[in-house]
């Protein structure tokens, strides 16, 4: 896409330097825990050794005792408000504060509430709690079986530890097509618990002002209003109204899903502050924040890839067990208990296709879908790409060969998928044959032979993703029956510069630039002088906010679509300038000008100006717009990605020795931030592939609750991403813009997983769980007696 | 004695206060003079969001007690700019695009700050391994040590 | 991430620190870089009721060479063994392990007097020191003690220092010509305490065959890990590849450590085997052989 703009407005295609930066490289952001506010308290909890336990008895008397502990707040204390229960995203409900039992190891059991951070955490120490440990369900295949305790006793006629199945597809037709295959590979992979761990942890303060009535909540959330609708209704009974409730979101150190759903935390926070009548701030330490908040993946996954002999692929049929943890607090939209997972048959032109996800309670914390996994589509990809490889290995053809016959053909789009997705556009086989290119694929090859001869371990892995973003249309989108459209409201000044608030939340996405950018586009207005805001529900218009990568294909939308309404309207007021008729002017980014008369022109300021100082009579004055945007789809970017590794014989460490990532998210906005968010999301998609992963052993007990074995990648071990693209505009988007966000997360662990299979696959080894820990490679080594 | 006054030098100004033992430097910092710049990611010293200079050296606030900074000089990221003019080490990371979320950022740019001290011109490996205590999980490194290595050549 | 409360004195002299020690005793502990307590102590594990930081006590941090020895302050930061020319171009097993402790920012507070008193197997030092045959000097009421680095290491985080005592300084007999050391960590990532590691340090005659060879293994059991099996096998040997194989195999069969996160049982003790031959590939190479 050519620049349309010049540098000095900075439109789309422009790198210009972030408009927030400033204040972060001088120390002056503005994050939950630098807030201050006059007599505020301090919450920290209480939180369960058990993973499933009767409470006999909190004695909070000891913590009373301690000078600055004014309160200890247990379910009981809710229950009188009816706010020891609350709803999750997905309308099964969640305990804030337990009265009966716990459910999960760190579960919230109270609240202390004290004058300063260091008497909260003595306070914590000093309650007394007695537990009566009941059996564990850990194992979710277990959890299924006949006698398993039933862990929902609070639900009435519960009777087993079902949430929910769900499927998607032609389960008959899918069926024929497997027994009419020549060749059919089955594979179980597990994907298992791993969690964002942004180097923000979760917090807020809440302060209700007895006076006004009103509740403001500085809060981690990537979405504000999402929040403030639910208060009013979970709390509606107890005197909080929706427009007495200002939730403000502002400088977030980083979300990635973990910061959308709703944690007790947050509540006993809002709760104690309309108690007390004084500000309540609670601030998650890591522990906490790795032990208790919601985790992503934890899918035990079977997939089957029906094939003819010449590598066609055929049919795909998968069948999934999710582990939700205790209640289902995903934030997926609510029509769609396992995300996006339909996605599953991925950049294939498969005409069959069937999937199953069966949802089951187990004594872990909540959640499912929170991290940086555009609901589900990295456990999609990570199946059908695997699977691509195993279906490879079988026929003995190269993985990139088989990738290219299946690929959907660049004419087919928009492309109808086997299970219900209308891809907007795609063109898998440049992207391909790009990333081949770049990292020298036939040489590899080559190279891998020799070094196999000596036996030295070398491996090449592909993945050729397609993920699916921009939740989305109001047909089959919405949380809690919130439809997800997105907004973005514009206002000109009379001096040309323009304020433009929008429903989303960035958390380091850099909305501050990219949105003003938009509106540089489309209006001409330096992209320097306009102010872009987010994240307070008092000003800011109404949306979903930011996650699933839904910013740019959404709220970027609306911003355009807003802009375009100012257009029209500048329009007008420049004919009536220029004293000629609609028909008459042509536009160029920043101003209006006659047909064949160039000369005669008004610039946006002047348009700007005018429109408070001598607008066409029988208009209102004013410059400004808002824009609800509905998307007639999802966005549908993509990539491919190649891994090289090599393997050590002795250790078993795996060494990425180079990866290639070409990312294709239609017409780029900023390309320097684009480039930013892959570098940063191949180092989120390595990590699971190799570090980072949370266990729980037979009582429940979570290992790798804290950052010496939940395990974040440093500079040493993440590699130098080298970064390529296509372009393929997305027909339907305003911009033609797709979103970019979470592609490299999604894409990168399945090119490391078929790279170490691939420099381990003339042993005989076909799959490997991640993380790929080196013990792991070594027990393989060990077993086809090539351990050195 | 479970209270103690100190008098620890920020930024180049002296400040006095009376805290106890206990509390951590970064709360120090934080709490106590509301430099909120230093922040904190994470319980067991493994993160670097606290990373701040005590006597030119880049450690990690959180696992230090304010008593023990008594007398000493501590830097953090609000004392790079010199009368509003940002330090080359702050321009990197504007121009190279080196922070995302800005939330492990004053901990970088304080390693960053202190490592080019000592080395006016390290390779990419030597500043990874300068950053290693860093974590951050927005960016990736790459434009990190970019930044580092923009701002080493401002500084040469 | 809150300590308790406690007391803290900052001592001025070394005997002031002793007279705390001795008042306080088992209340008491340490503060020396404060990179191993401070964490126990924001996760309210070990408790503490008085805190003696040795920080402010002047002539604890140095590194020289005198009388035979290399001597090391017990207060000498980790970051100060890294950069010392003498240690790098000499001591390279040293700087070695120096530089494989936590992260560059720990290591400009960690100090190696308190790598070796926390008694932690999992901590580097101590194997290297092993493979050295260092030796420990203790301040307390009672004057110096000179403590072998063999005597050191009793039990899980407990040491041959009474409670009233200051690990002082760190004394390494200098190799003679013809030495090399090296020590070699896997650890998951940058910053993690070992999946294991090897400490080798080798003295070679002039005709080549090893004279001393000091194997100190880390993360091996409940104390640090001397191989001693592995040490008298290569005396008189040929440091070939069939040798340092079979020193390697000894070596892990000393090795006893525990299953956790970082690695089963048997991962752990082949990597002890893997580790240690490398180990000794780089000290004989460093030592002029091969």
């Amino acid at each position: 896409m050519a620049l349309q703009t010049t540098p000095e407005v900075g439109g789309m295609g422009h790198s210009i330097k972030r408009k927030e930066d400033p204040r972060f490289i001088r120390g002056q952001g503005n994050y939950v825990d630098d807030i201050q506010l006059p007599g505020m308290l301090y919450l920290d909890i209480v939180r369960s050794p058990f993973a499933h336990a009767k409470i006999k008895k909190i004695d909070t008397e000891k913590a009373l005792k301690i000078p600055g502990v004014l309160a200890v707040i247990t379910g009981e204390t809710l229950a009188k408000y009816n706010l020891h229960w609350m709803p999750t995203l997905m309308s099964d409900t969640q305990m804030v504060l337990p009265i009966e039992k716990v459910m999960y190891q760190a579960q919230e059991v109270a609240g202390v509430i004290a004058t300063d951070r260091y008497t909260a955490a003595d306070g914590v120490e000093a309650v007394e709690v007695e537990y009566d440990p009941l059996p564990v369900v850990v194992d979710p295949f277990k959890a299924l079986e006949p006698g398993a305790p039933v862990l929902r006793t609070d639900k009435k006629d519960k009777k087993d530890n079902r949430i929910f199945h769900w499927e998607v597809g032609d389960r008959a037709g899918t069926e024929k097509a497997f027994a009419a295959a020549e060749i059919v590979v089955k594979q179980s992979l597990y994907l298992p618990r791993i969690h964002v761990a942004s180097i923000e942890t979760c917090g807020c303060v809440a302060d209700f002002d007895r006076v006004k009535g009103r509740l403001t909540v500085y809060m981690t959330t990537q979405a504000p209003h999402a929040i403030r609708t639910v208060f009013a209704l979970v709390a509606g009974h107890v005197g909080l109204s929706e427009e007495k409730i200002r939730i403000v979101s502002p400088d977030i150190g980083g979300g990635f899903g973990g910061k959308v759903p709703v944690y007790p935390g947050y509540v006993i926070a809002v709760a104690a502050s309309v108690v007390i009548g004084k500000p309540v701030k609670w601030i998650e330490d890591r522990m906490e924040n790795l032990q208790a908040d919601s985790f992503a993946r934890d899918y035990h996954i079977t997939a089957e890839l029906a094939a003819r002999k010449d590598g066609t692929m055929t049919a795909l049929r998968i069948k999934t067990l999710a582990d939700h943890g205790y209640t289902d607090a995903a934030a997926n939209p609510s029509k769609f208990p396992a995300g996006l997972f339909s996605i599953c048959t991925g950049s294939y032109d498969l005409k069959h296709a069937f999937a199953e996800v069966d949802g089951v309670y187990t004594n872990k914390p909540p959640g499912g879908i929170a991290y940086r996994c555009s609901f589900r589509v990295t456990e999609a990809v990570h199946t059908i790409e695997r699977m691509a490889d195993v279906l490879a290995q079988e026929l003995k053809m190269d993985p990139a060969e088989l990738r290219l016959k299946n690929f959907i053909p660049a004419e087919k789009f928009p492309y109808k998928s086997a299970l219900g997705w209308e891809y907007d556009s795609g063109n898998y086989a440049a992207a391909l044959k790009k990333a081949m290119e770049k990292i020298g694929y036939a040489d590899l090859r080559k190279e891998q032979a020799e070094k196999r001869k000596r036996g030295e371990l070398m491996g090449i892995g592909i993945s050729s993703f397609t993920e699916s973003v921009g939740a989305g249309p109001s047909k089959h989108f919405d949380i809690l029956g919130i439809k997800m459209f997105d907004s973005c409201e514009i206002r000109v000044h009379p001096t040309g510069k323009a304020t433009a608030r929008f429903g989303t939340k960035s958390q380091g996405q850099g909305h501050e630039t990219t949105y003003a950018q938009i509106v540089a586009e489309e209006l001409g207005i330096p992209a320097a002088h306009v102010e872009v805001e987010e994240g307070d529900t008092d000003t800011a218009p109404y949306g979903l906010g930011t996650y699933a990568s839904r910013s740019t294909p959404v709220a970027g939308a609306a911003g355009a679509m807003a802009a375009r309404k100012i257009r029209e309207k500048a329009k007008k007021i420049a004919a009536h300038l220029l004293e000629v008729g609609e028909e008459d002017l042509v536009w160029e980014p920043g101003k209006f000008s006659g047909k064949g008369a160039p000369q005669k022109a008004k610039t946006i300021q002047d348009i700007a100006f005018a429109a408070y100082t001598n607008h066409p009579p029988g208009m209102e004055a004013g410059l400004e717009a808002v824009s609800y945007y509905d998307p007639p789809n999802l966005t549908f970017p993509f990539g491919s990605y190649i891994c090289v590794v090599d393997i050590d014989r002795g250790t078993g460490e795996v060494k990425i020795r180079r990866f290639v990532a070409v990312d294709d998210c239609g017409n780029i906005i900023n390309p320097m931030i684009v480039e930013g968010q892959i570098h940063g999301g191949l180092t989120m998609g390595m990590a699971p592939a190799l570090m980072e992963e949370i266990q729980y052993d037979e009582n429940g007990n979570i290992q790798g609750g804290s950052f010496m074995d939940y395990l974040l990648p440093t500079a040493m071990e993440t590699p130098k991403w080298e970064t390529e693209k296509t372009v393929t505009p997305s027909p339907h988007h305003p911009l033609g813009a797709k979103g970019v966000g979470e592609s490299a997360t999604v894409g990168a662990p399945p090119a490391i997983v078929n790279a170490v299979v691939d420099a381990l696959a003339h042993l005989g080894v076909r799959h490997m769980d991640i993380p790929i820990t080196p013990e792991k490679v070594w027990k393989i080594l060990k077993e086809k007696g090539v351990a050195a | 004695m479970a209270k103690h006054t100190i008098r620890v030098t920020v930024n180049g100004s002296a400040r006095e206060a009376e805290v106890e033992s206990r509390l951590l430097l970064v709360h120090f910092l934080r709490e106590v003079l509301r430099l909120t710049g230093t922040h904190i990611g994470c319980d067991t010293t493994h993160c670097g969001a606290c990373t701040v200079l005590l006597d030119g050296n880049p450690v990690k606030s959180c696992t230090v007690l304010a008593v023990q900074a008594d007398g000493r000089e501590v830097m953090t990221v609000e004392g790079l700019e010199k009368e509003g003019q940002l330090h080359p080490i702050q321009e990197g990371f504007w121009q190279e695009h080196g922070l995302q979320c800005g939330f492990c950022t004053p901990g970088m740019l304080m390693t960053g700050y202190a490592l080019l001290k000592s080395n006016s011109n390290p390779s990419e490996g030597e500043i990874r391994q300068a950053i290693s205590g860093n974590l951050c999980r927005c960016t990736g490194y790459v434009n990190i040590v970019k930044s580092v290595q923009y701002a080493a050549a401002k500084l040469r | 991430m809150i300590p308790a409360s406690f007391d803290y004195h900052a001592p001025k002299t070394l005997s002031e620190a002793v007279a705390l020690l001795t008042r306080y005793r088992e209340e008491a502990k340490v503060l020396s870089g404060g990179q191993s307590l401070l964490p126990l102590l924001k996760l309210r594990l070990g408790q503490a009721g008085h805190l003696v930081d040795i920080g402010r006590i002047p002539g604890l941090e140095y590194i020289k060479e005198e009388g035979g020895y290399l001597k090391i302050g017990g207060r000498t930061r980790e970051a100060a063994l890294e950069r010392s020319d003498l240690i790098r171009g000499k001591y390279p097993i040293l700087a070695d392990t120096a530089a494989v402790i936590a992260d560059p920012l720990v290591r400009n507070l960690a100090t190696v007097g308190g790598n070796l008193a926390h008694g932690d197997p999992a901590n580097d030092h101590p194997a290297t020191m092993l493979a050295l045959l260092a030796q420990v000097v203790a301040t307390g009421p009672k004057g110096e003690r000179t403590i072998p680095i063999e005597k050191f290491f009793t039990g899980l985080f407990t040491t041959a220092l009474a409670p009233e005592e200051i690990l002082t300084e760190i004394r390494i007999p200098i190799p003679p010509p013809g030495s090399g050391g090296a020590y070699i960590k896997l650890e998951r990532k940058v910053g993690d305490f070992a999946t294991a590691a090897a400490a080798a340090q080798v003295t070679l005659a002039k005709t080549g065959e090893i004279e001393r060879a000091g194997i100190g293994l880390t993360s091996a059991g409940p104390t640090p890990i001397k191989a001693r099996e592995a040490e008298r096998f290569l005396q008189g040997k040929k440091p070939d590849g069939a040798a340092i194989a079979e020193a390697a195999r000894l070596a892990a069969q000393a090795a006893a450590p525990t299953a956790d996160r970082r690695g089963s049982v048997e991962y752990k003790r082949e990597m002890a085997r893997v580790l240690t031959a490398r180990a000794l590939q780089k000290a004989v190479q460093r030592a002029g052989g091969e």
